[in-house]
């Protein structure tokens, strides 16, 4: 691989954005098509299907072999909320590998003795978002219950390609949020992205339990189901 | 994938950017069971540093020494590995299996 292949896979990964490099494994000759690349390339059925399945493999084109590396960008879960939920979901995000970002502009909330683990930004939604940016590797989960926080956060997760929008709360509260978000314009169609109530129904009652299920409900959006109904 | 294997790749470049011979090896085909799935990446240095995993273990030995050829000669080659059942397991291929692993220098041309 030239120096120059590797920097530029690299900085596709760095600036998340997906990339497949097509390896001719006779030749050793490799081109990278980008994820803006992909759609234009005489090769984009294949391209696409092998960067959805997220996994690298061999391909056969015209009778050579073809090895394509897949590079998906980090998955990673940006919260609303430095609640009990949160510091519960810290711990277990980082042993699933998916990179947590806790936002609450309430300073005696977002304290780092209570998050040593993940990233936590004492600001406001809106701006941290606007900042950090929510692309189709990130999920949303909004847990202050407070439609301030909340809010800004899921009004900026539905307008973006996010793979995951939840939010926490009771029926009657998830009512009044689905109220508040079409008087800002969001249809129907818009606010059923929203996972509400939150998390696989797992019956959790404690916090720790809660963070489970919406853990497992998160990766369950980003593998997709692979198992059919028996 | 969810994994390092990306750190891995950056590691790479780091390497060959600050001068040293680098290889990069991946898994590229398994069959039966394999302890690392397609497209796992093991970087390797001149000196036989290395970062990562192509099979958990049991075959880093094998490929780290070919890779000392590979960066010598500039050449990709590729290699498999088989393990019969009864050994299988005590060298971590625990229900015996095979893979094949792609083994490519790094080549720091005026581009990069």
């Amino acid at each position: 691989m030239d120096l120059a292949t590797l920097a530029a896979l690299n900085a596709e990964r760095q600036a998340r954005r997906a990339a497949v490099l097509m390896s001719d494994l006779a030749s050793g000759a490799q081109r990278l098509v980008t994820q803006a690349g992909i759609a234009a390339d005489p090769l984009a059925d294949l391209l696409e299907r092998q960067l959805r399945s997220g996994k690298s493999g061999m391909a056969e084109v015209e009778g050579r072999s073809f090895f394509l590396t897949v590079q998906a960008p980090h998955p990673r879960v940006i919260v609303t909320g430095a609640v009990h939920i949160s510091q519960a979901m810290a711990p277990m995000a980082k042993a699933l590998e998916l990179d947590l970002i806790i936002i609450d502009p309430r300073t005696a909330f977002a304290t780092p003795e209570r998050f040593p683990e993940g990233t936590l930004l004492a600001e406001w939604p809106d701006e941290a978002l606007a900042r950090i940016g929510l692309d189709a590797y990130t999920a949303f989960v909004a847990l202050t219950h407070d439609p301030k926080i909340d809010d800004p956060g899921l009004v900026a997760a539905l307008r973006s390609d996010c793979f995951y929008v939840g939010a926490l709360g009771s029926r009657k509260t998830h009512g009044r949020r689905l109220e508040r978000l079409a008087e800002a314009g969001f249809d129907a169609a818009a606010t059923a992205r929203i996972h509400a109530p939150i998390g696989l129904d797992i019956g959790a009652v404690s916090p720790a339990e809660i963070a489970l299920a919406i853990l497992a409900e998160i990766v369950a959006t980003l593998r997709g189901p692979r198992r059919k109904p028996a | 994938m969810i994994s390092t294997d990306t750190d891995i790749l950056r590691a790479a470049e780091d390497w060959a950017r600050s001068g040293r011979g680098v290889a990069i090896a991946t898994v590229v085909e398994t069959w039966g069971s394999a302890p690392r799935p397609v497209g796992s990446h093991l970087v390797i240095d001149g000196e036989g540093n290395f970062l990562g995993s192509v099979s958990g273990g049991c075959v880093e030995g094998a490929v780290v020494a070919e890779a000392a050829d590979v960066i010598a000669e500039g050449k990709a080659r590729m290699l498999e590995f088989g393990v019969a059942d009864a050994a299988a397991w005590q060298v971590g291929l625990s229900c015996g299996g095979r893979i094949k692993v792609y083994v490519e220098p790094v080549r720091a041309g005026d581009g990069g």
